[in-house]
């Protein structure tokens, strides 16, 4: 077999490798579905009146308006479950055996980054359904939707590295909560939830401009017609530059690491 | 032909390694022949680890010249993964999966047909006594299972040569046995086994050859025989009730020298009409022993006339947990 297929091959074991540790330790993706879940609801049903007349033009609805940043949440969410796994098979040493053996040095990075996205896509495509019972419309043909699904996934790709990059690096569980409240808390500080307009001095311009507000007016426009503008290309350029900021800096992390047993 | 059985399976020579302004290896010279089991021995820094990291290819040597099967780990990294197997220091398994999946997974990774990877783990399973645990998740097993279930994955890809990066540390007195006879067991297969141990007596066991790593340099190499011909000879350690008892002793025994709290070593260890003649005189002249005990020496005695001084084992023996080549070596007669 040739070393491509090698590494695809690897990379397929990986991959069913951290599947696996999805499935036997749900309550990442439970927490991951769940928290954006509650948001959902939170904030369409108890702070949707009173927000709703400040984001939203008469007659539109603020779940409308609220489930790009929704999704965003869970994409979040997942990076945090994809760093703490990374970060586990760091501490418990088997990235150390890994790297002892002939298999493809990208595989074991890659399974997770995969692995990710298929669990972030799933959890994002059951919150879109949760919506859509809770009284969500969108008028956008397959296309946006489509659009929609390549931007969430691009951004889920260019958090993956970043995660994979910071769960490498991280002495400990503890190391990585850092990263966890970041992705955890940016979504609050962008238009996910009320336009930046409607903020004040420092926290509009932050809010402005950090990677998730493009990425969610993208989203909305896609989704409901709202114009985009340039924030398509903005959140594009985003999503690129952190995916190769993770990627490389995940890359010398794992040439990096002594394995468990680092002395 | 047979080129292992020409050359050394692991030869290593000038290797250096430094860590920012310490020096963890300095100028480490060793040759392992093939088939044969190697123990480096050392206290805990002594560089015992960074050596299979950069044999094993996971670190990067600062110097010198090392060969695994013929191949350099540094530029051919995957000839040398090809026919290594490592078992580090803390068992690296998946406890999410189960043992037999953790055994599929290395399976997968080494390239097998699947149902040549399912009879290889049906067998490893069987053979590391862990049938019964082998579909309950690696995280319930207790630390002897996982070091066996580490090892056999590390057998898995059938390696020629394998590194135990201390492969009994923090096992009870029964996992470090059973972890003995399986080492004993895998000599067998031809591979070649790089052991290192801060245990004296696990060194003894299981070493064909024996070097010793102290401070980033190998100070003696030998058979574990030989290394004991470099002291001088054991001692009779006496214990007493009370200081008349320990001064009458004192006073009768030549070279007895005062060991601690009422407590004396007398030189040599020759057998037992020598330790019959001695307790004769003590008798006759109605000096009572409380107990006695026979030191024959031991590596640690080695460890301690090599280098000056005592193993960290050595040291901590008092307020650590009791260990195990202390009450192994050491014949307590009441």
């Amino acid at each position: 077999m040739s070393t491509m297929s090698y590494a695809a091959r690897d990379s397929a074991t990986m991959l069913r490798r951290s599947l696996l540790h999805t499935v036997r330790y749900p309550v990442t993706i439970i927490v991951s579905l769940a928290v954006p879940a509650l948001l959902l609801l939170l904030f369409v049903g108890v702070f949707g009146g009173a927000l709703g007349a400040g984001a939203v033009p008469p007659g539109g609805k603020y779940i409308d308006y609220v489930l790009p940043g929704i999704l965003l949440m869970s994409v979040g969410y997942g990076a945090s479950s994809t760093t703490l796994a990374v970060n586990r098979d760091m501490t418990e040493g088997i990235i150390g055996r890994f790297r002892t053996m002939a298999i493809s040095r990208s595989s074991v990075l890659t399974g997770h980054v995969v692995a990710a996205l298929i669990r972030t896509l799933a959890s994002a495509a059951i919150l879109v359904g949760v919506a859509l019972l809770m009284g969500y419309r969108s008028h956008a043909d397959a296309a946006s939707w489509l659009a929609a699904a390549g931007l969430v996934a691009l951004l889920t790709f260019a958090l993956s590295w970043l995660a994979v990059a910071i769960g490498l690096a991280a002495p400990n569980a503890e190391g990585t909560s850092g990263f966890t409240l970041i992705v955890q808390l940016l979504p609050f500080v962008s238009s996910a939830f009320v336009p930046t307009g409607t903020m004040n001095g420092a926290v509009r311009w932050f809010a402005h401009n950090q990677p998730f507000t493009p990425v969610i007016d993208s989203l909305r426009g896609l989704l409901t017609g709202t114009p985009i503008g340039h924030s398509g290309v903005i959140a594009i350029a985003w999503c690129v530059a952190l995916t190769v900021l993770g990627f490389l800096w995940a890359g010398s992390q794992f040439r990096r690491a002594g394995g468990g047993a680092a002395r | 032909m047979n080129p292992a059985a020409a050359s050394p399976a692991i030869s290593v020579s000038g290797l250096r390694k430094s860590f920012g302004e310490k020096v963890v290896l300095d100028g480490v010279d060793l040759d392992v022949a093939a088939g044969t089991v190697f123990c480096l021995l050392g206290p805990n820094g002594a560089g015992k680890t960074t050596t299979v990291q950069i044999l094993s290819t996971s670190l990067r040597a600062d110097a010198g010249a090392v060969s695994v099967i013929g191949h350099d780990p540094l530029r051919e990294p995957d000839a040398v993964r090809a026919v290594i197997g490592v078992t580090g220091q803390f068992s690296a398994v998946d406890g999410l999966m189960t043992g037999r999946e953790n055994l599929l997974l290395m399976a997968d990774l080494n390239h097998l047909p699947r149902t040549e990877g399912r009879r290889r783990a049906t067998e490893l399973l069987t053979e590391f006594d862990l049938l019964d645990a082998a579909d309950r998740r690696a995280a319930t097993y207790s630390g002897g299972m996982r070091r066996r279930l580490d090892l056999a994955m590390t057998l898995v890809g059938e390696p020629s040569v394998i590194f135990l990066d201390e492969p009994t540390t923090g096992l009870d007195p029964r996992s470090r046995r059973t972890m003995w006879q399986i080492v004993r067991g895998l000599t067998g297969r031809g591979v070649t086994i790089f052991l290192t141990t801060q245990y004296l007596d696990e060194a003894d066991e299981l070493a064909d050859r024996i070097a010793v790593l102290d401070r980033g340099r190998i100070v003696a190499t030998g058979t574990a025989a030989e290394l004991k011909r470099r002291v001088p000879g054991g001692h009779i350690r006496l214990q007493f009730a009370d200081e008349t008892q320990l001064t009458a002793a004192a006073n009768l025994l030549e070279g007895a020298t005062p060991a601690g709290d009422l407590a004396l070593n007398v030189p040599g260890d020759d057998g037992v009409s020598a330790l019959q003649a001695m307790l004769a005189r003590l008798s006759e002249a109605g000096v009572r022993v409380e107990t006695l005990s026979v030191h024959t020496p031991d590596l640690d005695d080695v460890f301690f006339a090599l280098t000056g001084h005592p193993t960290a084992d050595a040291e901590n023996q008092t307020t650590e947990n009791e260990s195990a080549n202390e009450s192994a070596q050491k014949e307590s007669v009441r």
